[in-house]
Formats: C-alpha cells, sequence, structure tokens
C-alpha cells in the first residue's frame, strides 16, 4: 500500500511518513497538485468599434492593455487590436493619449504602447485567425499568438453587440457560434491550458452561451436583454470615456500587484447592479478548477522565471584600444576600384532610355481556344479539302 | 631533430594563438552620430529635426554576422535576409508648407512611404518586397501590409538610389505609399527602441509623445544605405539614418509668443549626451538674425557658429557640442532658449470695436512700410441679419462700408524749401510740412457696397392672408357644424296673399295653406 502511495502522489506520502500533520496541511498540499500549471501567459485584447464617438471602447482596451503590462505580461505576448486610432485623431484635443478618468486624470495610452492590428486590419477574418493560428506566413511575429498547451490565455473583446453577435467596424459581425468554434479549434490544437474570457458589450452574456470547450471561463458585462452604459463624459473631450464594467474592472485591477493573492470569486463582485446598471454575469461550468483558487495574476499577470544567484558575473575589459590598420592593409588588396554614388537626376540617360522589350509569353488558353474554334467553324462550313491549302 | 620538432610546434601554436587573439581584440566597428536642428520658421513657427546615423563598418553579405552592437539587429536581419541594398521607410502626420516655412531638409509624403533597392542577386524581386513590407509591418506596427501590387510601382527614372551602387537597373526597385495610414505613439516606440540609447538619453530624451504629435507636421524615417567608409571609397560600410522632424505651431504650443525654448517644445531639457555617440550636436538656425527689424537671441551662448549653403542659401548655425563639458557649465541640463528681440518700434495700433447700434469698429495703425515690398491690410467680417424696421425702402441696393484713410509721410526725393504761406500758390499750402524732407498725403480707398441677407418683406403679409384663410375655412366650418341647430319655421305671409294663394290652389285641386 505504501509504496503504491509513494508512485502515485509522493508529497501526500512523505507528509504521511514524517509526522501526523494537521488536516489543512493536508489540503494545502493537494491544493499544490491542483495549482495551475500554466508555464506562459499571452493576451489578445480586441476593440472593434471605429469612429470618434467610440472613445469608450478604445479607452477600455488600452485600460486591460495597461493592467496587463504593469503586472508583467511583455509585448510580445500580447496581441492588441484597435479598429480606430483615437489617440492621433484630428478630433482629440490632447494628441497622442487617451484617458479613462474625467479631468484627464488618467493616460492609459502612455509612451510604450504597440499596437499589432490597427485600422481596417481588425477584422473578424484576422481575429479567428490570430485565434487559431492560421495566419499568412509572412505575418510577423508581433501579430501571431504563439501560444502553447501550458499558456493561460486572456481573451478582452469590447465594442457594440446585442444577441448572440459582436459588430465589427459597423461592417461586420462575429456570432456566439463561430466563438465557441474557434475556441474548441484552440482547444483541439491544444492552443491553450486555460482561458478567461471577458466581454463588455450589450447583452455581452449571450457570447459566452455556446462555449463548449473546456477550462474556459467567462465574464461579461450585461446579461441578455440588457444594454452595458458607459460611465461619464468629459465636457473638455467630449464624448464618454469609459464603460462602466470595465471602469469598476480598471479600478479593481488598479490595487492588484504581481504577488497579489486575489481570486476570481473578487473579480465576480467587481461592479454590482447598483454600480453598472446592468447585471454581471459569468460562466465557470467549463472551468475545472475552483474560481476561489484562482487567482487574478494566473490570467493577468505573467508567470516569471527567477534564478537567484550568489555568484559574480565579471564583465570583459573594453578592448578598443587596438589599432585596426593591419585589417584594413588586409581588405584593401581585395578592391582596388573606388565605389561611387549614383546620379540623382541624371536626364540624358533618361530621355534616352530604351523601353525594356516585352518578355514574349506564350499565347494564353483563351486565345488558343478561340483559334481553334475559328479553325473548326472553318473547315466545317468548306469542307475539309481546304485542309490541304493550309498545310 | 628531435628538439627542433616541438619547437616549431609551439611556434605555430603561438602564431595561432596570437591570430586567434588579434581577431577577438577587434575594435568596435560601428559609431553613432546625434544631431538636432532647431530652425525657427517665417510664419512663428519652429521646426526641430532629429537625425541619428549609425554607420556600421561591415559586409553584411559577406560575412556570417552575429554580433550587433549599435546597428539593430532586427534590421540587420532584414538586410541579409531579403538582400536589402537600400531601405527607405517614412511615416508622415501632416503637410509641409513649403510657403509659409521656407524649404524643408527631407520632405516626406503624408501617410506611409516605403522604397527599397533590392540587390542583383534577387530572384524574385516582388515576392521579397510582399514578405518585406509584412516583416516592417511589424516590426513598426504600421499597417504595411496592405503594401500590394495594386499600390506599388516600379519607377523608371526617380529614385535612383542614394547610396553606393553598381549600376542602376530598375527592375530591382520597388515603391509604395499608403496615405490613408495614421501616425501615432505605437510607430514612435518601435522607432525610438531602434535607437542605441533609446530613449533613456542624449537627444532622444526629447522625444516624448505627448509633445510630439501635437505639432503641426510629425514626420519619422528610417533609411539604410551603403556608403562610402572613407574618401578613398574602396570599401562599403552600411548607414542607417533615423530622422524625425516636426514643427511646433506658434498659438497651439508658443501661446502665440514667437519665444522658444527646449522646455516649452519637448517639455524636458537635455542633461547629457549619449555615452554611446562619437558626436551629438545641436544646431540652431540664426540666419535670419538682423532681417525685418528683428534679431534672434539664443541662450546659452554657443560653443561656436557654422556657416553653410544649404539648400541654394546661405545659412549661419550657432553650435551646441554636448560632448562638451562646457556646454553644460553650471545647470546639468541643457535648455536652450530662442528669443525674438525687436530693433525698432514697429508702430502703433488701435482698435475699438463696435458695439451694435451705438458705434461702428475703429481701426487705426502705424505702419512703417519696408522698401520695394507690397503690404496688404485686409479685415474680415461677417454679415448679419438686422432688424425688420432698420431696413431701408431699397435694400437690396447693398450698405455702405466708409472708405479706409491712408495718412502718408512721404520722403521727398526732390530737395526743396519750406514753403511761405502767404507768398506761395494755394495749390501748394494744404497740409502744413515741418520739413521740406518729406510731404504729407492723405489717400482715401473706395467706399464698400456690402450686399446683406435682405428677407422678403411681402411675406407678413402673405403670412396673415394664409393664416386668416385658413382659420375662416377649416376653424369656421367645424364650429358651424358643431354649434349650428337647425329649426323648421314657417314663413309668415300676410292675410291678402294667403286668400290668393287658397285661391290658386283651389283651382289646382290641391290642399289649402
Amino acid at each position: 500500500m505504501l509504496s503504491k502511495c509513494v508512485v502515485d502522489c509522493p508529497e501526500l506520502c512523505l507528509a504521511y511518513l514524517t509526522s501526523f500533520p494537521s488536516p489543512s496541511v493536508w489540503q494545502d498540499q493537494a491544493e499544490q497538485l491542483f495549482k495551475s500549471g500554466h508555464t506562459n501567459n499571452w493576451a489578445v485584447l480586441v476593440c472593434t468599434s471605429r469612429f470618434w464617438f467610440n472613445y469608450r471602447h478604445v479607452a477600455n482596451t488600452l485600460s486591460v492593455y495597461r493592467s496587463v503590462k504593469r503586472l508583467g505580461i511583455p509585448d510580445s505576448h500580447i496581441v492588441l487590436m484597435l479598429a480606430d486610432d483615437m489617440a492621433c485623431n484630428p478630433r482629440n484635443p490632447k494628441p497622442a493619449t487617451v484617458f479613462s478618468h474625467k479631468n484627464m486624470e488618467l493616460n492609459v495610452y502612455g509612451d510604450d504602447v504597440e499596437v499589432d492590428y490597427r485600422s481596417y486590419e481588425v477584422t473578424v477574418e484576422n481575429f479567428l485567425r490570430v485565434l487559431t493560428g492560421r495566419v499568412p506566413p509572412s505575418a510577423p511575429r508581433s501579430k501571431r499568438l504563439l501560444s502553447d498547451d501550458r499558456s493561460n490565455v486572456l481573451i478582452y473583446m469590447t465594442g457594440h453587440g446585442g444577441n448572440g453577435f459582436l459588430k465589427f467596424q459597423d461592417s461586420e459581425e462575429i456570432t456566439n457560434v463561430e466563438l465557441a468554434d474557434a475556441f474548441e479549434q484552440m482547444w483541439q490544437k491544444r492552443r491553450y491550458h486555460e482561458m478567461l474570457f471577458i466581454i463588455d458589450t450589450c447583452q455581452g452574456a449571450s457570447m459566452y452561451e455556446r462555449f463548449y470547450s473546456p477550462n474556459v471561463m467567462a465574464l461579461a458585462s450585461s446579461q441578455v436583454g440588457e444594454d452595458s452604459l458607459s460611465h461619464q463624459p468629459d465636457l473638455a473631450i467630449g464624448v464618454h470615456l469609459m464603460d462602466r464594467y470595465t471602469f469598476y474592472v480598471l479600478e479593481f485591477l488598479e490595487e492588484i500587484h504581481p504577488a497579489s493573492q486575489a481570486n476570481m470569486n473578487d473579480l465576480f463582485q467587481v461592479c454590482p447592479k447598483s454600480l453598472c446598471v446592468s447585471t454581471p454575469g459569468h460562466r465557470t461550468d467549463l472551468f475545472q478548477r475552483n474560481p476561489q483558487n484562482v487567482l487574478i495574476t494566473d490570467f493577468f499577470g505573467s508567470v516569471r522565471k527567477v534564478e537567484l544567484t550568489t555568484e559574480t558575473v565579471s564583465l570583459k575589459p573594453d578592448l578598443s584600444s587596438m589599432g585596426y590598420s593591419h585589417l584594413k592593409c588586409h581588405e584593401d588588396e581585395e578592391l582596388a576600384e573606388p565605389l561611387s554614388y549614383a546620379a540623382q537626376l541624371p536626364v540624358a540617360q533618361i530621355i534616352h532610355q530604351k523601353p525594356k522589350p516585352k518578355e514574349w509569353h506564350p499565347p494564353g488558353g483563351f486565345i488558343l481556344g478561340l483559334w481553334a474554334l475559328i479553325l473548326m467553324v472553318f473547315f466545317k462550313t468548306y469542307g475539309i479539302k481546304h485542309m490541304k491549302y493550309v498545310f | 631533430m628531435a628538439m627542433a620538432a616541438p619547437l616549431v610546434l609551439h611556434l605555430l601554436l603561438a602564431l595561432l594563438l596570437g591570430l586567434g587573439g588579434q581577431s577577438r581584440a577587434e575594435p568596435e566597428r560601428d559609431s553613432l552620430r546625434e544631431e538636432l536642428v532647431l530652425t525657427p520658421l517665417p510664419s512663428g513657427d519652429v521646426s526641430a529635426t532629429f537625425q541619428f546615423r549609425t554607420r556600421w563598418d561591415s559586409e553584411l553579405q559577406r560575412e556570417g554576422v552575429s554580433h550587433y552592437r549599435l546597428f539593430p539587429k532586427v534590421l540587420g536581419q532584414l538586410i541579409s535576409k531579403y538582400s536589402v541594398q537600400e531601405l527607405h521607410l517614412s511615416l508622415t502626420q501632416g503637410f509641409w508648407r513649403t510657403r509659409f516655412w521656407g524649404q524643408p531638409f527631407l520632405q516626406a509624403p503624408a501617410g506611409a512611404e516605403l522604397w527599397v533597392w533590392f540587390q542583383n542577386s534577387v530572384a524574385d524581386v516582388d515576392k521579397s518586397w510582399k514578405e518585406l513590407s509584412n516583416i516592417l509591418s511589424g516590426i513598426f506596427c504600421a499597417s504595411l501590409n496592405f503594401i500590394d501590387s495594386t499600390n506599388t510601382v516600379t519607377p523608371t527614372a526617380s529614385f535612383k538610389p542614394l547610396g553606393l551602387a553598381n549600376g542602376t537597373n530598375h527592375h530591382f526597385l520597388r515603391y509604395a505609399v499608403l496615405p490613408r495610414e495614421v501616425v501615432c505613439t505605437e510607430n514612435l516606440t518601435p522607432w525610438k527602441k531602434l535607437l542605441p540609447c533609446s530613449s533613456k538619453a542624449g537627444l532622444s530624451v526629447l522625444l516624448k509623445a505627448e509633445r510630439l504629435f501635437h505639432t503641426s507636421y510629425h514626420s519619422q524615417a528610417v533609411h539604410i544605405r551603403p556608403v562610402c567608409r572613407d574618401a578613398h571609397c574602396v570599401s562599403v560600410s552600411w548607414e542607417l539614418r533615423q530622422t524625425l522632424t516636426v514643427v511646433f505651431d506658434a498659438y497651439t504650443t508658443g501661446q502665440g509668443k514667437k519665444d522658444w525654448s527646449l522646455f516649452r517644445m519637448f517639455s524636458r531639457t537635455i542633461t547629457e549626451a549619449c555615452p554611446l555617440a562619437s558626436q551629438s550636436y545641436v544646431y540652431v538656425d540664426i540666419s535670419r538674425n538682423g532681417q525685418e527689424n528683428e534679431s534672434l537671441e539664443v541662450s546659452p551662448p554657443p560653443t561656436s557658429t557654422y556657416q553653410a549653403v544649404i539648400l541654394g542659401d546661405r545659412k549661419t548655425y550657432a553650435v551646441y557640442d554636448l560632448l562638451n563639458l562646457a556646454t553644460f557649465s553650471g545647470s546639468r541640463s541643457l535648455n536652450l532658449q530662442l528669443k525674438w528681440r525687436q530693433l525698432q518700434d514697429i508702430g502703433y495700433i488701435h482698435y475699438q470695436p463696435a458695439q451694435d447700434r451705438l458705434r461702428p469698429h475703429l481701426l487705426e495703425m502705424l505702419i512703417q512700410l519696408p522698401a520695394n515690398s507690397v503690404t496688404k491690410v485686409s479685415i474680415q467680417f461677417e454679415r448679419a441679419l438686422l432688424k425688420w424696421t432698420e431696413y431701408t425702402p431699397d435694400p437690396n441696393h447693398g450698405f455702405y462700408v466708409s472708405p479706409s484713410v491712408l495718412s502718408a509721410l512721404v520722403p521727398n526725393l526732390v530737395g526743396a524749401k519750406p514753403a511761405n504761406w502767404e507768398e506761395s500758390p494755394l495749390f501748394s499750402t494744404m497740409f502744413p510740412t515741418s520739413d521740406s524732407s518729406s510731404y504729407f498725403v492723405r489717400l482715401y480707398t473706395e467706399p464698400l457696397l456690402v450686399n446683406l441677407p435682405t428677407p422678403d418683406f411681402s411675406m407678413p403679409y402673405n403670412v396673415i392672408c394664409l393664416t386668416c384663410t385658413v382659420v375662416a375655412v377649416c376653424y369656421g366650418s367645424f364650429y358651424n357644424l358643431l354649434t349650428r341647430t337647425f329649426h323648421l319655421e314657417e314663413p309668415k305671409r300676410s292675410r291678402l296673399v294667403r286668400w290668393l294663394a287658397n285661391i290658386i290652389r283651389r283651382i289646382r285641386g290641391v290642399p289649402p295653406v
């Protein structure tokens, strides 16, 4: 019995062997086994609305971006998609800023922001390609979601939505069925370990109704049939700055630091109906762990590999004092001819340019077919005896 | 012999080790120069041009390079992977107004512009072009991936290589512009990260997005090209130039004053040169000193001045060498200040705005006109609607604005004695003159006839007629229908008439009345 125990769960057995510990220690150690086993964090933050009056959606996304960066996820692990440019919009009275609190207290745009998909690139197709990993081969690294089966992925979406759909840039929609299928593709391809999906739109709960992949937890700002409302306008800028749900989420996240032990139940309590006017909802039935054991930093923060060392590392001294004349002699022998810069506007050369002879291409299928048809008709009409005059 | 062999072996080993040691002890082959040029523009704005040049004495194609120091690795790998000979990428917001600002050092079109010369060894230029634009879109967070065959051209006459070139076959050139591209902080951030000192030291500490985008013109560019390593020009170095040009508006940033300082422009000052830079200079254009009754004062005093012919004009620059510790004498930061001083009092202006229906506008100006020039004074006004009783019976004629008066003292070209009033003819003694060096003249302009928007005066009458008709017809009918009751009434006739009517009825056989 003991040998089997050792094979299956060595930690528990060790505890058993050493002493008779209290049940709480056993419980802690049992929880160690069920601790999140992720090794890296990714975030996909999407704002789907265009036009100046949807400033608040961009501010929503940027405030989540800011929190996520502050808690440790680097830019290389964040895919930020903003459908319109508010910071340098000609209507912005303070260029290069996006504010979340009125009286311009907090600039969520900051000085160190990298937007991966912007303006017209934010489409349903690109979003699904990012999620499923089916990006064109020439897509740069910053535009890819390179998650693996030990990644915790945070997906945040905001914009205008309805019952079962989310509107992208006022020209197309993504439905909850498509989204659920995309998540299932991610699960099949092992592109996430656990996923947290947050959506701040009207009737947001309809978007997570159809999820069927395991290890997905979802939060929404309003139930089906309810509208998510915006928070406060700023009279100098002239538009509403944030949505209520994300505003209170941001306030909650500002209290979190990378070593915080706050768990998901605290996040579910954010923005009760008295503050939000809509009823935020959440869905945890697909998630295997108890939300109480899930730390906020499991999704918003980043796993850091820290190695402590006490040995000293000596750096090499500066070796620039050596002259490099012998190296120069060596290279001089190779090229003897001096190079020159090109003339910027050689008029004589331009005027007397011969046009490049166009490459000859054999006639294409259409032309060949047309001629074949003409010849067939001719010989059908006038008889085959004319062929001998051709050849 | 047996002793000689190990000796030779030792010698060989020593030689090999010696050579190996030398190749390890290579000096750095890249250098950085940074400069900032401040140019006060004729319209009162000021333009700031940053240039960061990293020169790398290496031939990327021949050696397998893996050690990058100042030259950014991401661009070095790009050049070697896609066999790029020259690359020019610019992202611009705004338009350079040559009429108000003069000539720019390097202008760029609004939006994104990318043109690339590939090496002669590239087999499929279009494929490399597509992949290159995708990679650049990831590096600079711009939508350069929208560059495809629909917006790419191959110029045949212009866009010759700006660097060293071995023959110019335009087949290897591609050019594309995306005018819709927006430039914002997310494009500036990766551009700053390519700088050796990033935004931590040197001139790049001034690059703060909040100030740089609050400008009339913002253009950032990356230029990569091969250049001569020295005057003999037998070997090739790679040059990376990062330029950033901004124009600060006198009114939005300067609050209407023409005095500028680094702090007002960038909201910070320079504290040191970039430690990795071999040269670090700030140039201030003081060519306009002494013209138009204004003089430009630069403080703190410059280290030296530099004169050259730039773009066809002789220009003078005040030079500040940031690597020279004397520039930062005293304070640890350098806050350049440009102050304009009027050499002469330009004149006097008196303006009294109008009060409706009380008094008119009055504008009096004393101007000194420069020689051989045309001075235009114009006033903008808007037309308003008067009260209907204030219109004249013929409002379509227009309203008159009184003519302007010009009183001038014109210098006399011919010397003359002051006239004695009693002895001279009447036509020469209209205006009293104190001396004979100038004569007084008063001129008038034409009156201005302004067509004010005229209402249709017949409309009140029309409205009353129509309203009354409608009221009478509609309301009156309804009133009648609702309140009128009908009774049957017999007409009362006199006895005689009734007797006559009865007789006639009896004759007819009809019952009597």
